[in-house]
């Protein structure tokens, strides 16, 4: 589609047809908030806080929902929006706990301070696993904490925590649907819902079912997509934010799946699938997201073991291909066969067939992934 | 149950938006929604149970609890409410027993609230069964449970 | 071409009827809408059917929808061959043997019992139906049929001129029919008053092959029944609508989306399309034009947000009834991503009408920009309640004190609430507005889809307010913000000023997160909820500060606000409120005046209901106390001898 021209807050911005008023502001390096807008999942409308102004319409109306047109004259921070964002933004922080706004200790509380509770203990920073690493304290950032005129309610709701990999505390969920959304639309499972209506508007699984009865598969895309700290990888639960953080290729298949591995005094606490990949778009499943810990397992083999008089020895790399060169020569053709592991790349297991073809002279080459 | 919720679906339609008629059939049969049917829809329709749940509970005609043998619906539209419907409600709820949206402990009745019959110039209106009754005054009101006690 | 084929159903109709108009039987007809059937029709149809068995009358007995007066239900019209049809109002089943004795056997009309005369014709000392102060102001142009004809023939729609409307239309090219709608000025019926010409042609001029259209009969406004009773007394006047509107837009499939709380809209919805499909109205090929048009319902399961059109496709197409942010537009991308086009049943219905008898007949009744006629359910505390069609522009005294006879027991006008929880609240300044969709939007309510609820002097507009409240709240999708949460917090302080716990600043609080909710909500819903609370806001806010700065009640309508008092000098000592009262509040005995213990009460109003007349001896007040003995004392004579007096 061809390129349409618009004006953002005055300034010029030309963009794909197809694009909404939210991607166009966002090419333009024009930051509009918003909570339910995610990448890869169609547009949302719910969280209302990317409310816009454009000319010529009689409401305001949300950028993310809202295609460009040529011409178009769009303005995002005008004090009415503003005043109305935060006027939202109250509403939603009436169900989400904002002591880690509101605590005059902010400020002064180092990360190992013990929490002096001057709120209540569902409300503490230190007992939200986002803290500091949370969307909505991102949005609350830019737009204003609102001065609370709405008391805030406590939902009450018990921590769901069925399987191993992730805790989905609903405490924390302000229903801007993210979660619903890439399990129906990215993954097709369907696993959570929105259930009821109204104010009693939930998300959920069939009758308040475990996952593992209702067809979830563990990939984690939901916890990926929360912007709190409702669902959280148990493994960065309590873990703040990471160190640093590596972009790698995952190890279990061939598909080559790119992840950004989070990494704290050495240790993996977390993995995000990349979002910018050709190959996987943000996308994991259960063993790329939640199963990388065995790099730490203490039982992993971390140095080549060579048999000697019946038990194994650990042995330096030099000396172990030494070995491995030696012995193949001596199995050349049929006597040789080779088996290779789906936890290399694909080009790893091309070459390695060639090898095996070529230089062993054999066509004695299977791969695991077929037994 | 199962056999019989599989019996009912076989009987039913499927096609494009067929999860609103096809949970209307079975509660129609089974008087609410049991867990098991809603498991056997999604699998008819290659759906998520979670979905269809979502679905069922959006609506304020599903209900997922045995109903009583007679259901009261008692309007709170607005005309009922101006003429003095929520009175009518206190009445049934202290003649019986229950809350509104619950069943009697001894499952004769259920006891629920609905937005409107449209019968709004016969305010304040219940409805037994598929019965509607109209004009109502808390005496008149005790005389209709009475009569399906 | 088609003419012939329609011609001859036309014909075969016309002698059916005509026959049935000619008849040597009498003919008996007993509205049996649902609003009939609460009054209790059924038993006086029972009745009937039982007399006429004993005396071995051979009469015509038809079942017919509501012509509107709900207020005089359960009607029944008597016909004596080459009489004039005469309209009883209120019959039980113990009139029934008198109103067969003298009418139908002796051929005298009972004058006494008698509503009016219907159509042609007179009878002694009854005057005309139709010249009665409730329906001369009216003009029934989509109810013209409710109540008249049987509306499970299609025969007596044909013959009244039903599907005539249709035959000029397939004559006519689609662009023409278009024109005729734009220049009937019809504005869509289900509230907001969108040109319907203009709609159809959005979706005509969609690209597209396969398009909808859909007839939203989701009426979930609490307090109207204007399409239940449309629905119920002339279905086919909907469904023409339909067929109009799709060979003009193209269509090819269309849905009627109804509510699962109408059973008996939805079963004679279901017989007139069998009825149709049987007289090639329906089909690959309606009446041989080469235009195919297949239709199907889809039963509504409770939720009134369906009502928003977004909503209603997600609800066909079996989702959660969530709405979606436009555009795209339904009549570019709407039932399953297809171009679709929604009218209101009674939109429907209008264009039916409009074909048959053409736009400048149409255009001539009602307002400029404002053309045509509205139906409301005119409810609540009027003399006459029941559904009315005026045209637009009439004004609202009109309605309520001509149509509607004035207020109930003589009590004074307070408000008139229209267009349900999206609506608003109109004082007495607005009596002598017209009602039209500028108008009313300007005063901050909205036509609506037609309900309108009269309020007097005893109805809290406060508790108003909380009532829709904690409806909307109740049926918020969910899906945004500001009508999940806005809601529900602005129900939070109603409640508390209900209950007379309000604080200085609820009112400034409420209007801030009133208008958060309209300008920050996803659709209509979430957009319109806040009107009841901001329109009381505007012209009754002396209330509102009376239940926060004073804790009282003024219309004496919120229960915490209130307590009831038994007046020593009116007491009787007769003991009916004793027994009446559910939580045993009343203590007292033969002939001792009767005290209300004020922490045991609850001011459910049972004692003031079952206090005879004669002696309204319990008073109900908000913000006072009435001195009374703080046990019972014995009655004194001296009142006993004030009592004989005749009553005031």
């Amino acid at each position: 589609m061809s390129n349409v021209n618009l004006t953002i807050n005055g300034g010029k911005v030309s963009v794909s047809g197809n694009a909404t008023v939210l991607e166009a502001a966002q090419a333009a390096g024009i930051y509009i908030p918003t909570l339910c807008h995610h990448q890869g999942l169609a547009p949302h409308g719910g969280c209302r806080l990317c409310l816009v102004e454009v000319e010529g319409m009689r409401r305001l109306t949300t950028a993310c929902t809202t295609p460009v047109a040529e011409g178009m004259a769009v303005k995002t921070d005008t004090p009415q929006i503003q005043q109305l964002r935060r006027n939202i933004l109250e509403l939603v922080l009436s169900e989400h706990p904002h002591a880690c706004f509101t605590c005059d200790r902010k400020e002064r509380c180092g990360p190992l301070d013990i929490c002096l509770r001057n709120v209540g203990v569902s409300e503490r920073c230190v007992t939200c696993p986002k803290n500091r690493r949370c969307e909505l304290q991102e949005v609350v950032n830019y737009i204003g904490m609102p001065e609370m005129t709405v008391p805030y309610t406590f939902r009450g709701l018990s921590v769901e925590k069925d399987g191993v990999f992730f805790d989905r505390d609903y405490n924390l969920c302000i229903l801007c649907g993210r979660c619903v959304r890439v399990c129906q639309e990215v993954r097709g499972a369907g696993a959570v819902a929105f259930t009821y209506r109204g104010s009693q508007a939930l998300i959920g699984t069939a009758f308040g079912q475990p996952l593992y009865d209702v067809g979830c598969q563990f990939c984690g895309a939901c916890v990926d997509a929360c912007p709190t700290g409702a669902l959280v990888e148990r493994s960065a639960k309590w873990m703040g934010t990471p160190d640093r953080q590596v972009t790698t290729t995952c190890p279990y298949c061939g598909v080559g799946c790119q992840l950004d591995v989070q990494v704290k005094h050495e240790h993996i606490i977390n993995v995000i699938p990349n979002k910018d990949s050709p190959v996987n778009k943000g996308q994991a499943c259960v063993k790329g997201k939640f199963g990388l810990d065995f790099v730490h397992d203490g039982d992993r083999l971390t140095s080549p073991l060579i048999k000697k008089n019946g038990s194994f020895v650990e042995a330096s790399w030099d000396e172990a291909l030494d070995l491995v060169v030696r012995s193949f020569s001596k199995y050349k053709g049929g006597q040789f066969a080779a088996i290779a592991s789906a936890k290399c790349t694909n080009e790893d297991n091309y070459v390695l067939q060639k090898f095996v073809r070529a230089v062993m002279e054999t066509n004695n080459i299977d791969h695991c992934a077929r037994l | 149950m199962q056999e019989r919720v599989r019996q009912l679906l076989a009987s039913q339609k499927v096609d494009t938006g067929a999860v609103i008629p096809l949970l209307q059939k079975v509660q129609e049969t089974f008087g609410y929604l049991p867990q098991e049917a809603i498991g056997q829809v999604a699998r008819l329709l290659k759906m998520s149970e979670s979905e269809i749940f979502g679905v069922a509970t959006f609506y304020a005609q599903f209900r997922f609890t045995r109903p009583g043998d007679h259901t009261i619906k008692v309007c709170l539209g607005t005309a009922c409410h101006v003429r003095g419907g929520s009175q009518i409600m206190e009445t049934i709820e202290r003649e019986l027993d229950v809350k509104a949206g619950g069943t009697t402990k001894d499952f004769k009745f259920g006891l629920e609230r609905v937005a409107c019959f449209g019968s709004c110039a016969l305010a304040p209106v219940l409805v037994v069964d598929d019965k509607v009754y109209g004009r109502l005054s808390s005496g008149k009101t005790k005389e209709i449970i009475a009569q399906h006690q | 071409m088609q003419t012939k084929a329609f011609d001859d159903i036309r014909a075969h109709a016309e002698k059916e009827w005509e026959a049935l108009e000619h008849s040597q039987k009498p003919r008996i007809l007993v509205g049996t809408a649902t609003c009939g059937l609460a009054a209790g029709a059924e038993a006086v149809l029972k009745a009937i059917e039982a007399e006429l068995a004993q005396r071995g009358i051979e009469a015509i007995l038809m079942q017919v929808g509501c012509i509107g007066l709900c207020y005089s239900e359960p009607m029944v019209d008597i016909v004596g061959p080459g009489q004039a049809r005469v309209c009883y109002g209120g019959v039980t089943p113990e009139m029934v043997t008198r109103l067969i004795e003298e009418h139908v056997v002796n051929g005298r009309p009972c004058s006494d019992l008698a509503l009016g005369t219907v159509g042609k014709g007179s009878a002694d000392g009854i005057r005309p139906l139709f010249e009665s102060p409730v329906l001369k102001p009216q003009v029934r142009i989509v109810l013209r049929r409710c109540g008249l004809i049987d509306p499970e023939n299609i025969r007596h729609y044909i013959a009244t001129g039903g599907y005539r409307g249709l035959a000029k239309a397939l004559k006519m090219s689609a662009d023409e029919v278009i024109a005729e709608v734009k220049r009937s000025g019809l504005r869509g019926r289900g509230g907001a008053g969108f040109p319907t010409g203009q709609k159809w042609e959005f979706c005509r001029k969609s690209a597209g092959k396969q398009k909808y259209i859909i007839c939203n009969a989701d009426e979930g406004d609490p307090g109207a029944f204007m399409n239940r009773s449309l629905l119920e007394g002339d279905p086919h006047s909907v469904l023409e609508g339909m067929l109009i509107g799709a060979c003009a837009i193209g269509a090819s499939e269309g849905y009627i989306y109804c509510r699962a709380e109408y059973p008996l809209a939805l079963k004679r919805l279901r017989i007139a399309m069998a009825q149709m499909e049987e007289y090639g109205l329906l089909g690959n090929d309606v009446l041989g034009s080469g235009f195919g048009f297949h239709l199907k319902i889809k039963e509504g399961a409770g939720a009134f947000v369906c009502g928003e059109e977004t909503a209603l496709m997600a609800s066909i197409e079996g989702k959660r009834g969530m709405p979606r942010s436009r555009p795209p537009f339904p009549a570019v991308s709407g039932l399953w991503g297809k171009p679709t086009n929604i009218n209101n049943v009674e939109t429907w219905a209008n264009t039916a009408a409009i074909m048959e008898n053409g736009a400048d007949w149409y255009a001539s009744y009602g307002s400029k920009g404002n053309s045509g006629t509205k139906t409301f359910s005119l409810v609540g505390k009027v003399e006459r309640t029941g559904l009315i069609e005026v045209p637009l522009g009439i004004t609202l005294a009109q309605i309520i004190n001509d149509i509607g006879g004035g207020m109930l027991g003589g009590k004074a006008f307070k408000a008139v609430q229209t267009g349900g929880p999206s609506g608003g609240c109109l004082g007495s300044d607005f009596l002598n507005s017209p009602v039209d969709y500028e108008t009313l939007a300007k005063a901050g309510s909205i036509v609506g889809s037609g309900g309108m609820i009269v309020l007097d002097e005893d109805t809290c507009v406060v508790d108003l307010a909380r009532y829709f409240l904690t409806f909307v709240q109740n049926e918020s999708c969910g899906k945004c913000v500001p009508c999940r949460v806005g809601t529900r917090q602005m129900l939070g302080i109603l409640e508390r000023i209900t209950r007379g716990e309000g604080r200085a600043e609820d009112i400034d609080q409420l209007q801030t997160l009133a208008e958060t909710v309209r300008d920050g909500s996803l659709c209509a819903l979430g957009g319109t909820a806040p009107n009841p609370v901001l329109t009381t806001l505007r012209y009754f806010r002396s209330e509102y500060e009376a239940h926060i700065l004073e804790k009282r009640c003024p219309a004496r309508g919120c229960q915490k606000l209130v307590s009831c008092y038994i007046l020593p000098d009116k007491c009787e000592g007769c003991g009916i409120c004793l027994k009446a009262c559910p939580v045993e509040a009343i203590a007292g005995g033969k002939r001792m005046v009767h005290v209300i213990d004020q922490v045991k009460c609850t001011r459910c109003g049972a004692c003031i209901d079952i206090c005879p007349p004669r002696f309204s001896a319990i008073k109900k007040v908000s913000g006072e106390e009435i001195e009374v003995p703080p046990e019972p004392i014995p009655v004194t004579p001296k009142k006993k001898a004030a009592k004989t007096e005749p009553a005031e």
